[in-house]
This record gives structure tokens, sequence and C-alpha cells, in this order.
């Protein structure tokens, strides 16, 4: 039984982790409807230019400070060059779009910095914490601890920013109806910046901590794959959703994998994932939280 | 000048309804068959057929059965490459476990168990649409793979599961030259792309339309959801089915999951949005946008190879390519079919436009 | 509209320029093709698996790089190489191969595709244009079985013969074979054909010595194992085979620290056992142990005078700080097999650009022995090979190394594989694959 529950554990641990990637979608689409396949190419983006400073000797509050103004550069640039000319064409068109982006960002990372494999320590170990491992015998990392902390802070952050002040106020209109918000003259232009710039910043935590665990490379950009299912389950556009989201699919594939797995089979995580998200999804086709769209004719 | 439809005047219903209305537009697809089945085998390379036109061809099939999908009934799925695999790994089951059947009744029975198994999938396309669907599918991908890594009874008992395809013999013809496989694999795709193209035009296709425009106001005039959307998801899979059988047996010549995965569905919707929603000529543009272009780049790269340094090479190609899928959708967001269909409006005016 | 007109006029330029090239590109190079050996390699330096594509092929250039300015090639032959990016795509792969096969005078004297998809798809292909496919350290264990397979060549050492010596390595620290039984191992293998190949002799070794192996598949592209290294924990195994690929090679480090697995009985396959393998890991990767068919490391005599000639003269094909890496040294040992293979070819066929099947002869009549190994200046990089017609792999063993925190320490000398058990493995399923292609096995004396 403890070890089911440690199972569970570490499984909505797993989904936090998940949830942090998931949120750079969320914020994209909240604010444009847009789904952003390039996430991922973000995140490999952020990571690599973080842990390329890192090893040119640059401090680590200072590489984290430049990185973060390279994403919003990049952010303006995307903004200017790739979303502004397709305003109000078809939202596929918007999506493919982020898939040539993908591609772009892909070899432009790998290109400015390189496509080798970089070693990435925080100063976070991922080491069972040892009081809890000693009353109780459950190994529970304190690094998984620490990234659900951040994924709760930079959740918590962005909805204040998405609901206080006028440019909460101003994304929040950009959200309901883009045309209504351009008619009573918010700059959707300025919107789409600063939202593409907040999935930088947070295209920068998630990378910076699964490049701890995983190693700055390639793959990391991976990880948007497991980000999907809570995406859709929490919602598309409800950032608490990817918290909810991400702890049932992590939860639940976990479980799935340690006690049906060896069954069937085994190696079931993958599709297991999406399966759960879909069962959800068949009762509440908007997600969990997302927001429901009525149709009429 | 030349692609003047003055005079041209429709005098039977028959001819109202044809395929190409416009004589040039005729005349152009004739040639256009011509080349592909007289010119290219007789005065091309093996490299050009087979290695060029072989998988053009098959992605071209694959991304008609997308976009019967998403361009004509407006459900969007990244389960492709999984009813691809579905399609190759039957054909091979049935080629090695009932040669009896003859190699194209193999490839038809393959796109039929592809099709049975995307209607399954396709079912959650009742309640959740747009990009929740897209998502959901990817669960088809994701399983489908796992059942052919997971059970050998597929894979023939090897462990490796990598298998070689087995011959293939077409009305007593034995398939063995690259020109062989290039014909057989053309020969499918016109009948397939003419099927598709007149499926379009049919009442099952402006049903497909309606469902696509609005599934809502398509159930009060009549249409029925349900039938629709799971035929369309029938059809596309019956396509990307056969489409998987040939990549397998005509392109690759090995049956391999990895060859059919996440990948390549995301790659077969990059072609039907770059190429144009909607359209079966779209689809081999993109096709061949998505297929032929990169290989353009690297082959065009690597005059450069003595310059630069290879690593940047990769990620420069990566960049160009990226670089022109933005630029065409701004250009042209309905994509490489609209393109040719301005193209096409200009030329019936040229040279006096006013 | 104007930039759709732009735009229009850019794709019939295009369209000139793309029949245009092909016909420079052929006559940019104005030199003899008589006095020139080509050789192709197929490469991927992007991507998930860079480290690995990029590493070897870069290797391989730089040995051949390093003849040409230091003995202006093989016997005055000159090499060239051109190589194609696939990024690991099975299709791209076979495309890859169609475009290069036919380079140079007499073709492609061979071909390595470095990945074990292309290497299937390739078995029949490079049979029909009679190229031999050598892949060294992967591709299809049968083939090893040159009767059946007279153009697939896994040199070196194949992956039934790498599982085998592990256990063998196991067994020696265990204090011998008898302490196998009722051990547990955990085969922890990539959900993938190349992961799942050593399932069966696994299982074979198993019952013959009477431990008990459990196999956990992990998902592509297995970045999350939690769930599977629970599944250890319970399982309470003595040993874990790491059997993966790019990052899932990686985290089951990570995870074995997290719950306290002891990282000196983790064994890794050596396509686990390069630096970009364990770096990312950090200080949970120190004891980590993987298989190894050549040696890592910048002072071997070859490698130093790569380093210094080839990259003296800014001629290198990567940067310099990954010579001596893992993959790049696996490149290195590649080239040196194509190189004296072709050698071979020009005591029998004279001097001059080798074929397919030429080639095909060289390879099977390849003996690098100690003495020539030494000659090379590449001493304790590789093991001395003998391939034969009967024998395609031609050696089998495996050392084993350790990772120290810094820097891959070989902690064994040559292991020899469980030989008897495995051949007979292979002969079986290469007696099955040629009965169901109609093939009649080559009569080959056993060597």
């Amino acid at each position: 039984m403890l070890f089911a529950l440690e199972v569970a554990i570490s499984g909505l641990l797993s989904g936090i982790m998940y949830s942090l990637v998931a949120l750079g979608f969320v914020l994209i689409f909240k604010a444009s409807g847009v789904f952003n396949f390039a996430q991922g190419a973000m995140v490999l983006c952020a990571a690599l230019t973080f842990v390329r400073l890192l090893e040119l000797g640059v401090p680590f509050w200072i590489a984290a400070g430049i990185t973060l103004i390279v994403m919003m550069v990049l952010a303006v640039v995307i903004e200017r060059i790739v979303l502004r000319p397709l305003v109000n064409q078809p939202l596929i068109i918007l999506f493919m779009a982020t898939i040539g982006l993908n591609f772009f960002l892909e070899g432009l990372a790998q290109g400015v910095w390189d496509a080798q494999v970089h070693g990435l320590q925080l100063g976070i170990d991922d080491l069972p914490w040892e009081p809890l491992a000693n009353s109780t015998g459950m190994l529970i990392s304190i690094f998984d601890l620490s990234a659900a902390l951040i994924c709760g802070v930079l959740v918590a952050s962005l909805g204040v920013f998405f609901h206080k002040g006028r440019i909460g106020r101003a994304l929040r209109a950009v959200a309901d109806d883009h045309q209504a918000a351009m008619a009573v003259g918010i700059p959707l232009q300025h919107i789409w910046a600063i939202v593409w710039a907040a999935a930088g910043i947070v295209a920068l935590v998630a990378g910076a901590l699964w490049g701890q665990r995983l190693g700055v490379q390639f793959s990391i950009s991976l990880v948007a794959l497991k980000a999907l299912p809570v995406l859709i389950l929490g919602g598309l556009n409800s950032i608490s959703g990817v918290i909810v989201g991400g702890l049932l699919i992590g939860a639940g594939e976990k479980l799935a994998e340690v006690y049906l797995g060896p069954i069937i089979g085994g190696g079931i995580e993958n599709w297991f994932a999406y399966l759960l998200a879909m069962v959800f999804l068949l009762f509440k086709p908007y997600g969990l939280f997302g927001e429901e769209i009525i149709e009429r004719v | 000048m030349l692609y003047r439809e003055a005079g041209q005047f429709k005098t039977s219903y028959d001819a109202d309804m044809a395929i190409f209305p416009i004589a040039q537009d005729r005349w152009g697809m004739i040639a256009i068959v011509v080349i592909a089945v007289v010119i290219i085998p007789l005065f091309t390379s093996d490299y050009i057929m087979g290695s060029l036109m072989i998988p053009f061809l098959i992605w071209g099939l694959s991304a008609i059965g997308l976009n019967i999908l998403t361009g004509y009934a407006g459900q969007l799925s990244l389960g492709h490459g999984g009813f691809m695999a579905v399609g190759g790994f039957a054909a091979y089951n049935l080629a090695v476990r009932v040669p009896e059947i003859p190699i194209l009744g193999t490839f038809i029975i393959a796109g039929l168990i592809a099709a049975a198994v995307g209607v399954v999938f396709g079912l959650p396309s009742l309640r959740i649409k747009g990009f929740y669907l897209a998502v959901t599918t990817l669960a088809a991908q994701f399983f489908i793979e796992w059942v052919f890594a997971n059970f050998p009874w597929f894979t023939g008992g090897t462990m490796s599961m990598t298998l070689d395809t087995p011959s293939m013999v077409v009305f007593g013809y034995a398939i063995e030259s690259t020109r062989d496989h290039y014909l057989l694999t053309l020969g499918i795709v016109l009948v397939l792309t003419l099927a598709a193209k007149n499926m379009v035009r049919s009442q099952l296709g402006r049903a497909w339309m309606a469902i696509r425009d609005m599934d809502v106001a398509a159930e009060v005039i009549g249409i029925r959801p349900l039938r629709t959307k799971l035929t369309a998801f029938a059809v596309s899979s019956f396509y990307a089915g056969v489409a998987g059988a040939l990549y397998a047996f005509a392109f690759l010549k090995s049956l391999d999951i990895t060859a059919y995965d996440l990948f390549r569905s995301f790659l077969v919707l990059f072609m039907i949005i770059i190429g144009g929603l909607g359209s079966i000529l779209g689809s081999f543009l993109g096709a061949a946008f998505i297929i032929l272009l990169p290989i353009f780049i690297n082959v065009v790269a690597h005059n450069f190879s003595d310059q630069i340094k290879p690593d940047f090479i990769t990620n420069a190609e990566l960049m160009i390519f990226g670089g022109l899928i933005i630029f065409f959708l701004i250009v042209e967001p309905f994509g490489l079919a609209r393109l040719w269909m301005t193209a096409k409006e200009k030329l019936r005016l040229w040279p006096f436009p006013h | 509209m104007r930039l759709k007109k732009l735009s229009l006029s850019l794709l019939a330029a295009a369209m000139v320029a793309s029949i245009g090239t092909p016909a420079v590109a052929q006559d940019k190079k104005e030199s003899d093709p008589t006095k020139e050996q080509f050789i192709p390699f197929l490469t991927y330096r992007s991507g998930p698996f860079a480290a690995g594509g990029s590493g070897t092929a870069s290797g391989g250039e730089d040995y051949l790089a390093l003849l040409n300015l230091r003995d202006g090639g093989i016997n005055g032959i000159k090499l060239v190489w051109e190589e194609c990016d696939f990024g690991y795509n099975t299709d791209r792969g076979v495309e890859c191969y169609e475009r290069l096969k036919a380079r140079g005078l007499k073709g492609a004297p061979v071909i390595q595709p470095w990945s074990t998809g292309v290497t299937y798809a390739l078995i029949e292909r490079s049979l029909k244009d009679k190229i031999p496919l050598v892949s060294i350290g992967y591709g299809r264990t049968d083939a090893t079985d040159g009767r059946v397979f007279p153009y697939v060549f896994p040199m070196i050492t194949n992956y039934w013969n790498q599982s085998s010596a592990k256990l063998r390595y196991i067994a020696q620290l265990e204090g011998g074979e008898d302490k196998l039984e009722g051990m547990k191992i955990v085969n922890l293998h990539l959900k993938h054909p190349y992961g799942n190949e050593t399932i069966p002799v696994w299982n074979k070794l198993a019952e013959k010595f009477g431990f008990e192996v459990t196999h956990i598949p992990v998902p592509w592209p297995g970045i999350d194992q939690k769930s599977l290294w629970l599944q250890v924990r319970q399982i309470q195994p003595k040993y874990v085979i790491n059997r993966n690929w790019g990052v899932s090679c990686t985290v089951p480090l990570r995870e074995a620290a997290r719950i306290g697995f002891p990282r000196e009985r983790i064994i890794g396959v050596w396509w686990c056992g390069s630096e970009e393998d364990v770096i990312p890991a950090g200080a949970a990767a120190k004891g980590y142990i993987t298989a190894a068919f050549h040696a890592a490391g910048r002072d071997i005599p070859v490698i130093q005078e790569i380093f210094e000639v080839v990259y003296g003269q800014m001629k290198g094909n990567i940067s310099a700080a990954r010579v001596g890496s893992v993959y790049y040294n696996r490149g290195v040992v590649t080239a040196i097999v194509v190189t004296e293979a072709i050698r071979l070819a020009h005591t029998k066929y004279g001097v001059g650009p080798i074929g397919g099947e030429e080639m095909q002869w060289a390879l099977e009549n390849l003996d690098i022995t100690e003495a020539r190994i030494k000659e090379i200046g590449a001493e304790g990089l590789m093991p001395p090979t003998k391939i034969s017609c009967f024998d395609h792999e031609g050696g089998g063993s495996v050392r084993f190394q350790q990772w120290d925190g810094s820097k891959w320490n070989m902690i064994t000398g040559w292991i020899p594989p469980y030989k008897d058990l495995v051949r007979e493995m292979i002969e079986a399923s290469a007696a099955k694959y040629a009965k169901e292609k109609g093939i009649t096995p080559r009569d080959c004396p056993p060597a």
C-alpha cells in the first residue's frame, strides 16, 4: 500500500514537471487561440542559451537574465515577422506557421550554439528527501519537490498577471475576443509580444529544470509530447487547469505503468496518458477547466 | 493566350460535370500522366524513380487520405502515421500468412483493416473537436506503435521487429526492378486519386464539407454527423493504409514500426496545410514541398561543404525549411494549391489583364 | 499582391535552379576519377541523436583526411567522401544510400548506415547493388553468418555476443558462473527494434545459467522513467542492463541515484557509453559501467596524430574538443577497418578505385593483426579482427569501461562472449531467413 502511495506521489511530481511545459502552450493559446507547436523548440532555445552562457563563465543570475532578454527579443521578432502578417487568418494557418517556426528555431538554436549534450547543475540535488525516506521508506526527490514549488509559484504569479492591472485586463480582453479588443483600442501586437515573452520565460524555467535532469540537448524539446495530454485534460486555455491536468496524468500514467504495464507488456505510459485524457474529454469535451464553446446555428 | 477558354461550350450535363471542364486542364493532365507513365520510367535514373518519385507518390496518397479527413471533413488528426502502420503490418501479415491472395488484393484488404481501425479511433470525434481532437488522435498513434512493438505475432515472432517485405507478383508479373515498383505505385496512386477526386465531388463529399463548415448546421439540414464523420475516418484511413503498405513494400522494402513514427503523422499534416486544405492537387504539392524540398536543400547545401562546417549545413537546412514554410504561409495562407489557382486566373487573362 | 508575384517568380526561379544545380555540382571538381576513392558517409548531425551521428561521421572523415594529408591517400589514391544527413529517419537514409551509391568511378565501396532501421532497409538493396553493408557495433546480429548474408558485415562485435560477454563479466565480478544461479537481472531496454534485439539472447542465457531476467521496456523517448525504476526497486535485481539510446541512456543513471541503486551495477550497451550519456547525469553517473569495443581518449597515437595534423591545418570536421571522445574514436575505428580493406583490395585488384564487389572480397579476407594495429598507431584503440566468409564478425570480445566522474577508464581486458551458444542462435536465425528468402547458403569452411 505504501508502495502504491509512493508510485502515486512520484506520478504527481512527474505530472507537475509536465505542467511546467504545458503552461507555455496555455499562455499562447489563451491570448491568441494559437496552438503553439514551437513551444518545445522554445524550451530548447532557452535552455541551450542559458547553459552555453554558463559554460562561457557567465554567473548564474546574469546568464538567466541574458537568456530572458534573448527570449523576449525572440518574442518580439516572432510577433513582428510571423504573427503580424497572419492576423485574422484561420487558426490552422497560424498553427502551421508555428510549425515552420519550430523547424527554424531548432535549426537556429543548434546552429548558433551546437547540437551537443550539455550538463546543467542548478544546485538542487536530485536525491531522496532524507527525513521522509527514514521515517516511511518512501524515496521522494528534493529536486521534484522544488520543481513542484517553482511550478506553483509560476502558475500563481501568471494567474495574478492575467487578472490584475491594465495588462491583465487587456490580456483577458484579447483572450476573449480579438476583434472586439482591437475595436476598443487594445494594441493586439503588444499583447501578443507580451504573451510570447511570458511563454519564453516559462520555457526557460522548464528548460532549466528539465535540463538539469536530462542534460540540455535536443531531446528536451520532446518533453512537449508529455505536455500535450496534460494540456487537453486541463483545458487549452486554463492556467490552473494545467496543474490539475498534470497531477491527474502523472499519477494515472505511473500507476498504470507499474500495475497494468507488467500484465499487458509494459511501456504503456505514452499512450495511456493520451487515453486517460481522451476518456476525460468524452465527458468534458473542452477539458476540465477549458472554456466551453457554445455552437449556434 | 494559351489558356483561353473562350469557345469552349458545355453542351451536355456530362460535360458540365467533368473533372476538368477546361480543355487546357484536360490536356495538361494528360500530359502529366504521360510524363509520369512513359517519360519518367523510360528516361530517368533509378535514383529519381526509386528515391524521389516513389516516396513522393506514396506520401501524396497518404496526404489525400488526411486531406479527406481534415481538409474536407474538418476533423484534425495526428494519428495518420499510426493508420499507415496498420496498413503496412496488415499487408505484411496477409502476404506472409495468406500468400494465396494476390498482392493487389492484399493492399486492398490492408486498407480495409486500416479503415476499420480508423473508425474505432474516429469515434471520439463525435464529442471532441478541434485541437482537442488532434491531441486525442495522438492516442491512436502511440497505441498503434505500442501494439506492433509489443506483440511479436505481428512481426512474425522476431524480436528485432524489423522485417523484409516479401516479393510481389502482379498478374503473374514479378515486381523486381525499381521501374516495376514505380509503375505499380503510380498505378495504385492514379486509381485512388481519381477515386478521391470523384468522391469529394459526390453527395458524400458534400456531406463532409457541410460537416466541416458547421457540424451543428449540417445536422439540422439532415446530414447524419455520426455516419459522415466515420465515413471520413474510414476513407481517410483506407488511403493511409494503402499508402502505408506501399511505403513498406514498394519503397523501404522493409517493415519497421519506427518508419511510421509520430513524426510521420506530423509530416502528413504539414503536407496538407502547406499544399492546401481541401484540395487533391494540394496534397501532391504539399508532399513535394515536404518530401522533396529538404532533399533538394540538402543536395544544394552540399555543394558548399568545402567551405562550411557540416554541422552548420544541417542546421541551416532546418532553418531554410522552416523559413520557407513561414514565407509561403504569409504569401498564401491557403496553400500551394491556391497559389496555383491564382496563377491560373492570371494566365486566363494574360497578356491582356484588363 | 506584389509579394505574391514575387513568390511566384521565386518559385519559378527555384525550379530552374533545381534543374541546373546537379549539373553544376558534377563538374565542379576537376580531378582525375581514376585516382580517387569515394567513400559515402551517412550521418545525423542534428536532432535527438546528434551526439552519436556527428561524432562517428567526423571521426571517420578526419581519419581519411589524415591519410590524405600525411600519405596522400592510400597508395597514392586520394580519398574523397560525401556526407548525407538523414536525421536518423529510415526513409531519408534509404534516399541517401541511393543518392551516394553510384558516386566515384566504381560506385561506393561500402555503406555504413549508423542506424538499425536503415541497416535493415538496406540489406536487400546492398545485395542487389553489390555494395557491402558494414555495421560496426550495431545492425542485424544474425548477419554474422556470412554464408547467408554475403554483403552484410556486422563487424568486430554484434549485440548478442556483447550481451553474453556482459554476462561473463558479471560472472567474473561475482566470482564464477555458478554464482549466477538464482540471480536477478533487469534488462531495461528501449521499446524499439534496436532495444528488443537482445531479448532472445538474455532469455537463452537465463535458461542456461539459471538466473532470472526481467525485461522492462522503456517507451520512447524515455525522458521520464520513474515508474520503471519503481519496478526495479521492487524486483531488487543484482544488475541492471541499460540498453537505450540517446537521452534514455542518461535518465536511468539519475533514477538509480534517486532510489540508491549502485551505479557500479548498471551495465550499459556501448551506445549508452559515451561522454554525452553520462555528463548530463553529473555525479549520479560516477561508477557506471558500459561495454566497449574500442578505447576512448586522445592519448592513442593515431588520435593524437589526427589532432596534430588534421586540426593543425584546420581541416577538422568537428569542434576540436570532441576529438578523442567515445563516438569520435568509434568513427576512427570504422574508418580504419574500411581503409585497411581498401588496402587489401589493392593487393588483389591493383591500385585504383575499389568498387563494391572487390570490397566484399577484401572485407571477407580482412585480417587486422596486432602488429598492423601497432603500425597504424591504433594500439589499444581496437581489437585485432579477422573476418572470414563463415564469420562476418571476426572478434566478438568486449571490454568494459567505467566512468569516474570525468572520463572513461578501461577496467577489464578483452572478455570473450559465449560464442558457441550465440553462434548456434545466429545460425538458426540466419537459416530461417535463408528459407524465407529462398537463399542457398554459400559453402564456407568454419573458421
